[in-house]
């Protein structure tokens, strides 16, 4: 008896050193399938003939080579690197002007914040629907301004193939720049006061104490934030399919929009799966040395 | 904090003019970020004749709430005119239940991997974390065959499956995070008590994390509930979640356009999650800081 009961205790340890695996096995087993399967998956599917349906033969590199001859992918990619750019720049400076006028002692500093980074809470469809009827040239701001006697004004992006990207950085901007603000004025407000008070003391101006000392001791702000933006920007979907629809034509397709035309739309699993892996490709050469240096340059973020 | 204020050499009457231009320049942007706003406000409660007339900025001269009505009870999406409520419902049945286990899933994940750790705990963290990074076109097509072959395809379980698995990474991030700075003794005491895992977990865990559950619960349920490409991928027809609803009410391209509708419709897309924002602002940054810098 006793020694059966010293096993069942035996047995109730090694369970309880164990389940720690145990918990954790589940969600690492998702992960392994759903993320790292599902890659090789489409992988796959690139180097295959896919194309109404999935299918296993292999093809090589075929589907990459039609997908770089396609003039639509070139026109996604040139998009992306116009709306990515533009993205990113924008929403630094307007980010980083708002969290410096804002760190003044501002009175309503709170409300402020909550107005600037309200849109980031909506999603990427209402934000392109309001906009898209913001500037629609027929009744939105243009003819605002006609109303108000500029009748001259003329802002037909929308429905302008080599203009209509820019409404999306437009929206875009509207939506995350106040984010921006915020990762800024959180590096702000941890800025050495002694510092800046011994400069001042030396007799340093306010604009050179803050070109001098401030924004470059919260430049790992500016590489996170711009990691974040340029995850973002490649990742953009919702809002070109809800502000142009990536059109007029294809003339504002993303390549997460030509990913999704191909695949669920146009019939060419293959194309859509070398897409997804060219995308895939993008956001490991921003995110994978980020993320090296994070974690190999201390923990101090936790 | 480096102010005006404190920090100039300049005259007084300089610094008042200064800080004028700064309160200038910062009701300015806050008018820019409210307008969209307002005007939405504004165009869901006109009629569609004063639309034509009017100008974009002008108030409703007659405030009529028909647009709310017609686009919760009777918009079409598609070929169903059943307004936008059953979507909203179908958004809510989704995100629940998705909120609910990716939480709890990466508290104990978060617990484990931190008060418990076993021989390569990290690497089964850092393999976790890559799913927060991946553009998820990249899973979309073998996504699509793994539902169908569950027999979830367009279906509200589907999509509370996905959101669960691609929400795990964020979640176990933010409770791991949390987890790593309370003491190690607190867990061991109870263990030399004779308290088990579990009962750490629910009598002395998950008491103190009331913070980081509601960071999570915040960070979740505006993802998922703003989340368009899983739904229209995965959820057409009448189990579509309320984005990929109010998209295909402003895309339809038959009849008359009703900007009022869309605009009220747009609103209510978007009511759930401003309403988080204002009444938990606070956590909603904190999530999007934690989620968005580390991940």
């Amino acid at each position: 008896m006793g020694a059966s009961q010293s096993t069942e205790s035996n047995l109730t340890a090694s369970i309880q050193r164990h389940l720690s695996k145990i918990v954790v096995a589940p969600s690492f087993a998702a992960s392994l399938f759903f993320v790292y399967g599902f890659i090789l998956w489409t992988g796959y599917m690139a180097f295959s003939k896919s194309r109404m349906l999935p299918v296993w033969d292999w093809a090589g590199l075929r589907q990459y080579e039609r997908l770089w001859q396609m003039e639509r992918w070139h026109v996604a990619i040139e998009n992306l690197l116009i709306f990515g750019g533009l993205f990113i720049v924008t929403c630094l400076i307007i980010g980083c002007l708002l969290a410096v006028l804002l760190d003044q002692r501002i009175r309503a500093e709170g409300a402020l914040r909550t107005i600037f980074l309200y849109p980031m809470a909506l999603s990427f469809i209402v934000t392109g629907t309001v906009w898209k009827w913001l500037l629609n040239p027929g009744l939105g701001l243009e003819s605002m301004m006609h109303d108000l006697g500029w009748t001259s004004f003329k802002f037909d992006w929308l429905v302008n193939s080599d203009m209509a990207i820019y409404t999306v950085v437009i929206a875009a901007v509207w939506q995350a720049s106040g984010f921006v603000m915020a990762m800024f004025l959180a590096a702000l407000r941890g800025v050495d006061q002694d510092i800046i008070r011994a400069a001042y003391m030396d007799g340093a101006s306010l604009p050179r104490i803050y070109f001098g000392i401030i924004i470059p001791s919260i430049r790992p702000v500016f590489l996170s934030a711009i990691v974040v933006l340029a995850h973002l920007a490649v990742k953009s979907f919702d809002l070109v399919i809800a502000l142009t629809g990536g059109g007029p034509g294809y003339s504002s397709d993303l390549p997460a929009t030509f990913m999704y035309t191909m695949a669920f739309q146009r019939n060419q699993l293959g194309v859509g799966a070398a897409s997804a892996m060219m995308m895939l490709a993008t956001v490991m050469a921003i995110i994978v040395p980020y993320l090296y240096s994070e974690l190999r340059g201390g923990k101090k973020n936790g | 904090m480096a102010d005006i204020q404190t920090y100039s050499h300049d005259a007084g009457w300089k610094n008042t003019v200064l800080r004028g231009l700064l309160y200038l320049i910062l009701i300015l942007f806050a008018a820019y970020y409210l307008f969209p706003l307002i005007v939405m406000i504004s165009t869901s409660l006109k009629s569609l004749d004063e639309i034509r007339e009017g100008s974009l900025i002008s108030l409703p001269r007659v405030v009529t709430f028909d647009a709310w009505n017609y686009a919760w009870n009777e918009a079409c999406v598609g070929v169903e005119c059943t307004g936008i409520k059953i979507y909203f419902w179908n958004s809510v049945k989704m995100a629940i239940p998705a909120v609910l286990i990716s939480t709890f899933l990466g508290a104990i994940n978060g617990y484990a991997l931190t008060k418990w750790r076993f021989k390569g705990a990290n690497i089964v963290f850092a393999l976790l974390l890559f799913g927060c990074f991946i553009p998820f076109q990249v899973v979309l097509l073998p996504m699509s065959q793994v539902l169908g072959k569950l027999g979830l395809a367009s279906s509200t379980p589907g999509l509370v499956l996905v959101h669960v698995v691609y929400g795990l990474c964020f979640t176990t991030l933010f409770f791991r995070n949390y987890y790593v700075s309370i003491p190690d003794e607190l867990v061991k005491a109870a263990t030399i008590d004779g308290a088990g895992f579990f009962t750490i977990f629910w009598r002395i865990i998950l008491p103190i994390s009331t913070p980081i559950i509601v960071v999570s619960v915040i960070w979740q349920f505006t993802q998922i509930w703003n989340d368009f490409l899983f739904g229209a991928s995965f959820a057409s027809g009448a189990n579509a979640p309320m984005t990929v609803a109010l998209n295909n009410i402003v895309n339809t391209t038959t009849g008359v356009k009703q900007y009022n509708v869309d605009m009220a419709a747009a609103l209510l897309t978007g009511l759930p999650t401003l309403l988080v924002y204002v009444l938990a602002g606070k956590y909603f940054v904190r999530g999007l800081t934690a989620g968005s810098v580390k991940g």
